[in-house]
């Protein structure tokens, strides 16, 4: 079963996400901000991370780059979650190492084809 | 459950399990933008600041738009829109700003409420408040515009035609949305093209009928009408938008694919700058709808070409690659500072769940004592064990009691918190200058009081706002700062919680109250101290106020604000000398459910009165006590005369022939009287668990509530200020 | 004890599960619903100025229940209190109560055809409060909207004025 880390300083974006993506079959791990995600990314196996951008402490593009410096998510995909679509906002997520991104607000069964297409 | 709008139409994913914590949520936004808002300091604005406000609607917003409450998500992207250019410096910072953020902070809060209430009757109109945002966003034209903003010309080209109107006029020629719009606008926004759009081939012609709802739900998207069909399996429209080609393929792909799609002009149309259209476009930015628009730049999902994570041979999805670009600006995202608003290290937990706990707490304090009453006999030489187990029993249930009260314990900052805007709005209403300073935020008291406790002191905070506190030109011409203070301070003073309302106003004016009091006809004289003639304004329909504004002085206040202070068990004080101010002292036991009681037997039955009202007791000579009119009597304590009460009598106590045995009297106090209570015998002191009465029966006069004793058999609480006020009057 | 709702597998369509217990001479039902509990009698403590028939509040499990005696309420022969004597715990909407009286019968499924409209007769209690009249061999059970009968003003249970 695959591990998900999902990001969001909003408590029913990330209830939604979590439950959209057990119902799915995936196993989540919720963080409240970047630096929470960080911590536990640490102790936890996570295949993937959905991370909101827009948050306290550390937000998303910030969460990516600390990431890709540790040799063991190197490769692990990460998601940003955004409202903005600018090209700006995709410069920097692909300069901090990125895998991808997908705009808010999203249909759950979005999110889940989105994943699909990443992990299998 | 609230209604929802199509914000994407995922079939199996039932959201409605989210909303509450969404409002929630959403309210805690609203309250945090709120207090930032007050607190901005608009000539040295603070970055963070900044960003947290920003932050707030922008996760109002982004909720809001996923739930599908796209009137909030419409207000709220407009704050988002005026608070990041506020956070980029691309704008001052104006009080005409914090106001119209307030309002619409305000208005979100009703909008959401309705939602939350069911989404019945007409939704707040708010077309009003967004007009005025835009206005603000756009009326100060932008210094040089940041160098990592270059690719997207929001910033440099004038978005709106009002650009040159003045701040906080309404722009004419609005292309501002209308909130619905099933026919087309009276005026048409510059920019609008005139387009014939084919949609098909489509195995179901009804998902171009989605097409046209696009245009009812998004706001200035432009007007949609049908066409006559050019096949059966094709539909036809007749569009005027504004928006680009791309946006418009963008917002159909949701229902139907690119290639689906044929868009083509109707009228010719004068050429428009792609810029502006630009810049309208993304000004209207379109949200709470899904994208998938392969090769579209502005996709809704993309994958990195070549970045890491993308797994061998996965199609890049929804989006073009993105080359990587040598120029491509390091921006601002660094990790923000540790300023959080986030409290990792705490949980919630329902009100029910801690009430339970406490509850179950109390069945254990009860038990705890009965096992004590227990073993009182017993030998403790035989039992030495036993009685050390019980000794440490008692002292862990004291501690778990402690404990767990305080699990219910929250900082009067929760109470404090309105007034900031509230006094803000009234003085400004009142033409007043009133300053708020408050003391010992971090006081903690029992959840139960905060909901109470806050209707009186609004109360009290409004008055010393309308009455207490003078008009500026009045305060200098006495002498004093232009700025009146008002201050609320809370202490924990015993074993209560000690709430202050102070004010540097005019103050009380004895004479004035003197002579209402006459008018009144209450009996008053002059020798009366000071203390009592304050307390003469909780006479209900008192007010020495000459005009009665709508904010208060219609006199039904300070005796309702007694009385709700006295129904938790507290007293109110006031100190006053004229021409300098007034202060309102509040008094509240710390916690209502678990008291110190003292029990008395009266022929069968069992009472308890509160320990901190008992002041002495005696036993009963009968020459100290008189009987005056209609059989009450009098007793003689040292050189007082006080009523007596007998608690048989008031509360019909049958004795079953026996003898009465009343011998007994205990001193109690309360409203500042004192009474002596009758009873046959005292039976101890020790901590009750109070229990509700009116939850499941109703209110018992000279009754406050009832406990379980280490029987399991009910006592009733006597409410001595009840009583004493029986006695009294 | 405890009394449990239970689903019976052959549920006639709109069939409802009904207490049965008796007052004097006539056999009552309420909705098994809003029964939480059935107790013996045990002295509550009394209440100074309530009407006779409330006979007090006991403690139930850390809860402040009050007392009525139907019996007395509705001007029964006899109201006694021993051993045998039975308490129904109420679980309405707003309130627990217990309800005293003479015995309790058993658990009724009654579906709509075997229950006709109340004829509007003389009884002591008010006919807004009687849902209908059951019958089920030869038994005739008069049902009672319980929740109704006990927020009425004259039950004592809610304050007079609002």
């Amino acid at each position: 079963m695959f591990s998900i880390l999902a990001v969001d300083d909003s408590p029913s974006m990330r209830k939604m996400v979590s439950f959209t993506l057990t119902g799915a079959g995936y196993h989540v791990v919720e963080a409240v901000d970047g630096q929470d995600a960080f911590e536990k990314a640490q102790t936890e196996k996570i295949d993937l991370v959905l991370a909101d951008q827009n948050m306290p402490r550390l937000d998303g593009i910030g969460l990516t780059r600390m990431l890709r410096e540790n040799p063991k998510f190197k490769n692990t995909p990460i998601l940003i979650l955004t409202t903005e679509s600018s090209d700006q906002m995709k410069q920097a997520g692909r300069a901090a190492g990125a895998t991808g991104w997908l705009v808010k607000p999203f249909d759950p069964s979005r999110l889940i084809e989105v994943i699909q297409k990443v992990i299998r | 459950m609230a209604e929802v709008q199509s914000a994407g139409g995922g079939a199996d994913f039932d959201l409605s399990q989210f909303y509450e914590i969404f409002f929630e949520e959403a309210g805690e936004n609203l309250d945090q933008m709120e207090k930032m808002l007050l607190s901005l300091d608009l000539t040295q604005a603070d970055d963070e600041e900044l960003n947290g406000i920003f932050r707030c609607a922008h996760s109002i917003k982004g909720g809001a738009a996923t739930f599908g409450f796209s009137d909030v998500a419409e207000l709220t992207h407009h704050m988002e829109s005026l608070l990041d250019k506020l956070r980029r410096h691309e704008l001052q910072p104006a009080p005409s700003m914090v106001d119209v953020l307030l309002e619409s902070a305000d208005a979100s809060r009703s909008l959401l409420a309705r939602h939350q209430a069911g989404g019945e009757g007409d939704s707040l109109d708010t077309s009003d408040l967004v007009r005025r945002i835009a206005g603000l966003a756009a009326g100060q034209a932008a210094p040089a515009p940041a160098p990592a903003r270059a690719p997207a010309p929001v910033a440099v080209v004038a978005v709106e035609p009002a650009v040159s109107a003045p701040l906080d006029e309404e722009p004419e020629a609005s292309p501002q949305p209308a909130a619905e719009a099933p026919a087309p606008a009276p005026a048409a926004p510059p920019g609008t093209r005139s387009l014939e759009i084919h949609v098909g081939p489509l195995e179901r012609p009804e998902q171009a009928e989605a097409v046209r709802e696009l245009f009812r739900d998004i706001p200035g998207l432009g007007t949609i009408e049908a066409l006559p069909s050019p096949q059966p399996d094709m539909r036809a429209f007749a569009v005027e938008t504004a928006s680009s080609d791309e946006d418009l393929l963008d917002l159909f792909v949701f229902h139907v694919s690119k290639e689906q799609v044929r868009i083509l002009p109707r009228a010719p149309q004068e050429p428009v700058d792609p810029d502006e259209i630009e810049a309208q476009a993304a000004a209207r930015r379109p949200f709470g709808f899904f994208h998938d628009a392969p090769g579209s730049p502005i996709a809704s999902f993309g994958l990195f070409e070549g970045a890491p994570g993308v797994p061998e041979g996965a199609q890049a999805g929804g989006a073009q690659s993105e080359q990587s670009s040598a120029s491509a600006p390091r921006t601002a995202a660094a990790p923000k500072s540790a300023q959080t608003a986030l409290e990792a290290s705490s949980i919630r937990v329902s009100v029910s769940k801690v009430d339970q706990l406490i509850n179950l707490v109390g069945e254990l304090v009860i038990t705890q004592a009965m096992l004590a009453q227990n073993s009182q006999g017993l030998d403790p030489s035989q039992y030495q064990q036993l009685m050390s187990g019980l000794a440490d029993l008692d002292r862990n249930t004291r501690d778990l009691q402690e404990s767990v009260m305080s699990i219910r314990m929250i900082p009067m900052s929760t109470v404090f918190s309105r007034f900031p805007r509230m006094l803000r709005d009234l003085a400004g209403k009142l033409g007043k200058k009133v300053d708020l300073v408050t003391q010992g935020e971090a006081t903690e008291l029992d959840k139960s009081l905060v909901e109470k406790i806050t209707d009186p002191l609004t109360h009290l905070v409004r008055n010393s706002c309308d009455h207490g506190v003078e008009a500026p030109d009045v305060r200098i011409a006495a002498g004093k700062a232009e700025t009146g203070t008002i201050t609320l301070s809370a202490s924990h003073q015993g074993g209560s919680i000690v709430i202050e309302v102070r004010d540097d106003g005019r103050g009380l004016s004895r004479e004035k109250i003197l002579k209402k009091a006459v008018e009144r006809g209450i009996e008053v004289n002059d020798q009366m101290s000071d203390s009592d003639v304050w307390g003469l304004i909780f006479a209900p329909g008192f007010s020495t106020a000459e005009t009665v504004t709508d904010v208060s002085g219609r006199g039904v206040g300070m005796d309702v604000v007694k009385k709700n202070i006295n129904s938790l068990g507290g007293s109110v004080d006031i100190d006053s000398v004229e021409g300098y101010g007034m202060k309102v002292s509040v008094r509240l036991p710390l916690t209502l459910a678990i008291m110190d009681g003292m029990s008395v037997r009266v022929a069968d039955e069992v009472y308890i009165l509160p320990l901190s009202s008992v002041i002495e007791s005696f036993q009963v000579e009968p020459e100290t006590v008189s009987t005056i009119a209609q059989g009450s009597q009098l007793v003689k304590v040292r050189s007082d005369y006080m009523p007596v009460v007998a608690l048989d009598k008031t509360f019909q106590v049958p004795r079953n022939g026996d003898a009465r045995e009343a011998n007994i009297m205990v001193v109690v106090e309360a409203d500042g009287s004192r009474v002596a209570l009758q009873v046959d015998e005292l039976l101890g002191q020790h901590q009750v668990v109070v229990k509700n009465l009116e939850s499941n029966y109703r209110r018992v006069p000279n009754i406050s509530g009832a406990t379980i004793l280490g029987d399991g058999k009910v006592a009733l609480i006597l409410d001595t200020g009840g009583l004493v006020r029986r006695a009294r009057y | 004890m405890g009394v449990m709702g239970k689903m019976d597998e052959g549920s006639a369509k709109g069939a409802r599960e009904y207490l049965t217990f008796r007052l004097d001479k006539e056999e009552y039902g309420i909705d098994i619903l809003k029964v939480q509990e059935i107790r013996g009698y045990e002295p509550p403590t009394r209440i100074a100025n309530a009407p006779a028939f409330i006979k007090g509040v006991v403690n139930l499990r850390g809860t402040i229940v009050p007392i009525v005696d139907m019996r007395l309420k509705f001007n029964c022969d006899q109201a006694d209190y021993n051993s045998f004597t039975v308490v129904i715990i109420l679980n309405l909407r707003n309130r627990v109560v217990g309800i005293v009286v003479d015995s309790v019968s058993d658990v009724l499924e009654l579906s709509p055809d075997h229950i006709k409209a109340a004829p509007d007769i003389e009884s002591v209690i008010d006919n807004g409060c009687i849902l209908g009249l059951g019958s089920i061999a030869e038994r005739m059970l008069i049902l009672l909207d319980i929740e109704k009968l006990m927020s009425s003003v004259d039950m004592g249970l809610v304050p007079a004025e609002a």
